[in-house]
């Protein structure tokens, strides 16, 4: 059966949020881990298996007498099963000592980390702030985590709402955000690509949206990344865009939005400042597009039942207005 | 009618001096049954033990094999409405992106899907199967406190229809089976659903702790003569060592569900991080109750399997020692584990590490059980009926769950799959592959014990098949999908993932699965109805339940059997040894030593009574008053006060004089 | 099935005091559950305690005199409270009657002071989770108090009926004195934890 899953099932795989597609040294630690007690497993229960199936081959039990067990046979029935025990022991130990030295082999990939990126967890998406001494150069943004590929990064993982859990399955094993806690996680990308990831803790109404990637570039790349990033947003471009930034100020965008160099200030929702250079909106929920952000800032509760994201009044015009602004936004 | 017509006078004993000491009103000695005729006694026990007539009589009734019944029956109505929930989540998932429910809905039915399963199926339907069959396999008249035991069933079908009617209200709690804190907390779940979630576990464990102490002591102090603790057959040691992992546990979960309700109705901060308290408390009292959780209701059918395989294989079980001490450390190890449903919360590696070791190490006593099973089975072609197929099913099943579970208890690992669905394969393998199996099997095998009739064998081995590869095809594939990145609780997911056609896949296997029981019901329902009768002993079990006919009679036996070995059926083939001399006009029973179950007192139990449903339904009403208001308990407290009085005052029954 | 009688009951008492009857281990029974309900809920305090380094949260430290004199109160009550089991044992009615009716009084004496120990912690349950944790743990022990007096006070009433010239009602009276014991018991840790380890940090 298992057989058949793996030829049906296998190649439809896409790996993309696969932890036995591993793409950084703690996916592949555990992938090998998770292969090789599944292969122990595995034996372990074929054996049992066979053992179940032995009596089905056997004649009947000879008489009708219950009680009557024939002395001998019942002191090697001791012998098989004390020795199984044993076994059953030692693989157990040894299981608990691999784990322990795998666990030990993960807390050592982060040691010489040096970028810090703080990733607080809010209803339903990620705040991703890049630590840094100088001030000017800390950088706020959402959703999309770019990192160096290559180099170990440290994620100090924390939550101002609910828990939630940090988890990119090709990249390492999950950890949770807990208000009231610190966790650090430290991860690596081998090669450059984009890892998706999504909460992995019960987080409410929109837990199933709360989507996040890593994008892991080359290193030059990445510098560059976070340049632009930390640039204040561009002025609109456009007269439409004009409109839509003044728009944005004066509606209830302002409350909760930032957008750097502008007024708009809010910081319990994304920051905007280059919204438009990321990939998806919403955590993940929809692909960065023009028609998109029409559709999540015309109907989020649509988009996204539950979503903390209000409804604003806007007529076509000025929705129009507010997506060339947004748009925009690289 | 005099008791003349009962019996004829040489049955009465002989009148007695009771030689009082103190101030005690001398007993009111009445007929005994020693010597008397088996229709006469019938007769006489039947009218003093039977179940008044009427509805105020079937409501007051203390009979455990009545009140087992009516929980066998509830919790299987509520199997089929968390099965139900399952069916419909299925659909949602059946494809990315489906539009059918919304994620209000979806995670109202997760939680009454987890909260139904294992607060108001698993919990009651083994510690119910317990209330039928301990006091009959260790061969006494009713269960200790059987009023207590009413109250028990009171408190748990108004629980359970608490919890159901508020979803019907679109109130049901929405935080998961296990409402982690802040989400459940007062800022995050404005409205009522949390708060039905905190309060109906609270009333409904009120109910397992008391069956649970009612098993504990039916157990230690009303075995039959001679049933020495080296004679007590493994289901009522299953069932003895479950309700201590009750009492131990099942505190924890109420004071988790009660600090809730205080941080919600009150104001208090125990779990609030702003102001001293801390989320991750909850966790650690959840599942202090949590991972023990899974051992009451997996030990129970242990004891199921540990009944079923002898009587197949025509011979006791092997390793009857070993399997007591197994249960009894797989009792202990189950309160040193709780912390690997945390790994994922960052705690401190060594101390994670501990509990890596001590996961790993309860793999051992059950371990013990598996290999003694299988080599009670060695001995030659059981006869394969379909209570051994489901003890077949069971092995399968249930040895991949475990498998499963040891990779759970290694840290590294535990990161990449918990909360996934590989987790959620993993802990169904378990608890139905563990229990739902067993349980299926102990149905069939002692469905005639119950009901006097036989299960059909033939569409018992078409529900067998068409259970195990429902099962299998619906919970196989989880283990890929949650590998392959799919978090549990999710009501939907994005079609580039690729996860469609496999979760379609689960969810054919999820109906077949839910058809099955379909067939079991109309298998349930056409051998109460049209099966052949089964006699006292169908299956030729070695054990006391079979001694008496089927169904058994209201007293349970006429005679109170003596025990002189571990399978007592097999061993005295000519004539059961009995005791004799106890009353027939009230409700006597024996009283034994705790080690070796020497006769040492005549103790009446208590009659039928109204009160246990009245108390039932006043300490229910200040707890459902009380997720409105804190000064429910107040107003609740003179009801409640009132109906214990009315209970335990005594009525000048024959059963509270001396 | 044939049977045959291999035993003779009918010797046997009707009832037995203390460990020889049923209804002691249910006592038992509850008390365990109980147990580990209070045991819990210190965990959770002496947990707290223990996350936060500014514990206990700038609070003011309670005063402990009203919560003292009830533990010398319990204290004192142990002493009538074990006479009463000799006389139970015996099923002397006129002595458990009047011990019955001293250990009421000795019930709702503590209950009374107890009123006064709830204002004395000095914080409110809603200020902070050390405040929280405090009301939990007098709570608690307050249920029980009240039921365990509650409960004596309706065993006393009984005594003087009819229906307590009975062995059973004086075995009884016997698992009152158990029980009693046990809220004594439970509340020297609570009484250490509410009033003395906060003095300690």
């Amino acid at each position: 059966m298992a057989f058949a899953f793996c030829v049906l099932f296998l190649q439809g795989c896409a790996g993309w949020q696969s932890a036995l597609d591993p793409k950084g040294p703690a996916a592949g630690e555990l992938a090998w881990l998770i292969w090789f007690f599944t292969a122990l497993c595995a034996v372990v229960w074929a054996l049992v298996m066979i053992a179940l199936a032995a009596p089905l081959v056997m004649r009947s039990r000879s008489g009708d007498e219950p009680l009557l067990l024939d002395e001998a046979a019942e002191r090697g029935k001791m012998r098989v099963v004390v020795s199984a025990v044993g076994v059953t022991t030692i693989i157990l130990i040894g299981l608990t000592l691999l784990s322990f030295f795998a666990n030990r082999t993960l807390a050592a990939i982060g040691s010489e980390a040096a970028l810090t990126i703080r990733v607080t967890g809010h209803q339903w998406w990620w705040e991703v702030r890049y630590e840094d001494a100088t001030p000017s150069r800390i950088l706020t943004t959402a959703n999309e985590i770019h990192i160096p590929a290559g180099e170990p990064v440290r994620l100090l993982l924390t939550s101002t709402d609910v828990i939630h859990s940090f988890w990119i399955p090709s990249l390492a094993g999950k950890l949770d955000l807990i208000p009231g806690h610190m966790n650090v996680l430290d991860i690596k990308a081998d090669k450059p690509g984009v890892y998706r990831g999504q909460c992995a803790e019960f987080c409410g109404a929109q837990h199933a949206n709360m989507g996040t990637f890593i994008i892991a570039e080359p290193r030059p790349k990445f510098d560059a990344w976070l340049n632009d990033q930390l640039q204040p947003a561009g002025a609109p471009a456009s007269g439409e865009a004009k409109v839509g930034a003044d728009l944005f100020l004066k509606r209830p965008c302002v409350m909760c939005h930032r957008i750097g160099g502008t007024p708009a200030g809010g910081t319990v929702a994304p920051d905007l400042t280059h919204i438009a250079s990321r990939q998806t909106l919403a955590a993940g929920t929809l692909t960065m597009s023009r028609g998109n952000l029409a559709a999540w800032i015309a109907d989020p509760q649509g988009i996204k039942p539950g979503s903390h994201m209000p409804v604003v009044e806007l007529s076509g015009d000025e929705l129009n207005a507010v997506v060339a602004y947004l748009e925009g936004l690289k | 009618m005099s008791s003349a017509d009962l019996t004829s006078q040489r049955d009465l004993p002989p009148e007695r001096k009771v030689s009082a000491k103190g101030d005690i009103a001398p007993e009111h000695d009445g007929p005994r049954d020693t010597g008397m005729d088996d229709a006469g006694l019938h007769r006489w026990l039947e009218r003093t033990w039977r179940t008044p007539s009427g509805i105020v009589g079937a409501l007051s009734s203390v009979d455990h094999k009545v009140i087992a019944r009516r929980y066998l029956i509830t919790a299987f109505v509520f199997l089929g409405l968390g099965g139900l929930n399952a069916v419909v989540m299925r659909i949602q998932l059946s494809g990315p992106q489906r539009g059918l429910i919304g994620p209000d809905l979806y995670n109202q039915l997760f939680t009454m899907h987890g909260v139904t399963m294992m607060f108001l199926f698993a919990v009651p339907i083994v510690q119910a199967t317990g209330i039928y069959l301990v006091p009959l396999m260790v061969g006494t008249r009713n269960i200790a406190f059987p009023r207590l035991n009413a109250f028990s069933y009171w408190v748990y079908v108004s629980g359970g229809a608490f919890a159901w009617v508020s979803f019907a209200l679109n109130m049901a709690p929405d935080v998961g089976w296990f409402a982690y804190v802040p989400l459940s907390g007062p800022e995050f779940a404005p409205g009522k659903r949390a708060d039905v979630w905190a309060q109906m576990i609270t009333y409904t464990e009120v109910s397992s702790l008391a069956v649970a102490v009612a098993t504990i002591v039916t157990v230690f102090k009303q075995r039959a003569p001679g049933m020495s603790l080296d004679k007590i057959p493994l289901y009522v040691w299953a069932m003895l060592v479950t309700s201590f992992v009750v009492v131990f546990a099942m505190p924890a979960v109420m004071i988790t569900s009660t600090f809730l309700i205080l941080d919600r109705l009150v104001g208090t901060h125990i779990f609030n991080p702003a102001e001293g308290g801390d989320a991750l408390l909850f966790q650690h009292l959840f599942w202090f109750f949590g991972h023990p959780e899974v051992y009451i209701i997996f030990l129970p059918a242990t004891g199921m399997v540990s009944s079923i395989i002898p009587v197949f294989a025509r011979r006791p079980t092997f390793g009857h020692l070993g399997l007591v001490l197994s249960l009894i450390a797989v009792g202990f190890l189950s309160f040193g584990l709780w912390v690997h449903h945390m790994f994922a919360t960052g705690l401190p590696k060594l101390g994670a590490s501990f509990f890596t070791a001590s996961s790993m190490m309860i793999a051992i006593p059950n371990g013990v059980q598996i290999f003694c099973w299988l080599a009670t089975l060695w001995d030659g072609r059981p006869v394969i009926r379909t209570p051994l197929l489901f003890v077949f099913g069971f092995f399968f099943i249930f040895v991949i769950g475990g498998l499963t579970g040891v990779m759970l208890a290694s840290v590294p690992l535990d990161l990449q799959v918990h909360d996934t669905y590989f987790v959620v394969a993993h802990f169904h393998y378990v608890l139905i592959g563990g229990s739902v199996f067993p349980l299926l099997g102990a149905a069939y095998f002692w469905f005639p014990k119950v009901t006097g009739r036989m299960m059909s064998e033939r569409l018992g081995r078409w529900h067998f098949w068409l259970a195990f590869i429902g099962f299998n095809a619906a919970f196989f594939p989880m283990h890929l999908v949650g590998l392959w990145g799919m978090p549990r609780r999710v009501y939907t997911y994005p079609a580039e993932l690729g996860w469609g056609n496999i979760n379609l896949f689960i969810s054919a296997g999820a109906l077949l699965f839910f058809l099955s029981f379909v067939l079991f019901t109309f298998n349930l329902v056409h051998g109460a109805l049209k099966g052949t009768s089964a006699g006292n002993n169908p299956w030729d079990a070695g054990t006391l339940e079979w001694a008496t006919s089927s169904p058994p009679p209201s007293y349970n036996f006429a005679r109170i059997p003596i025990v002189t070995h571990i399978e007592p059926l097999w061993a005295e083939r000519e004539a059961l040894p009995v005791a004799t001399g106890l009353r027939v006009d009230a409700r006597e029973l024996l009283i034994s030593t705790v080690a070796e179950a020497h006769p040492d007192i005549r103790e009446k139990s208590a009659a039928p009574s109204i009160w246990p449903l009245l108390a039932a339904l006043a300490v229910g009403g200040t707890f459902l008053y009380s997720i409105f208001t804190p000064w429910a308990i107040v107003w609740g407290a003179a009801p409640i006060a009132i109906t214990l009085i009315g209970w335990f005052w005594p009525k000048g029954d024959p059963e509270d004089e001396e | 099935m044939k049977q045959r009688a291999a035993a003779d009951l009918s010797g046997l008492p009707t009832f037995g005091h203390g460990p020889r009857s049923p209804t002691w281990w249910g006592t038992l029974g509850f008390m365990a559950l109980e147990g580990t309900g209070f045991a819990l809920a210190a965990g959770a305090y002496l947990y707290l305690a223990q996350s936060w380094p500014d514990w206990p949260l700038s609070a003011p430290r309670p005063n402990h005199w009203p919560g003292t004199i009830v533990t010398i109160l319990f204290i004192v009550s142990l002493v009538p409270n074990h006479i009463l089991h000799r006389y139970a044992k015996q099923c002397s009615m006129v002595p458990v009657r009047i011990g019955l009716m001293v250990m009421s009084l000795l019930g709702i004496a503590p209950l009374v002071v107890r009123w006064f120990e709830f204002p004395a912690l000095n914080i409110y349950w809603d200020t902070n989770a050390y405040g929280s944790m405090l009301w939990v743990l007098l709570g608690l022990h307050t249920t029980h108090l009240i039921t365990d007096v509650g409960d004596t006070i309706v065993l006393t009433v009984l005594m003087f009926t009819r229906h307590g010239y009975s062995g059973r009602r004086f075995g009884d009276v016997g698992d009152n004195v158990f029980y009693w014991d046990f809220v004594v018991l439970t509340w020297i840790p609570i009484y250490l934890l509410i009033y003395w380890v906060p003095r300690l940090g």
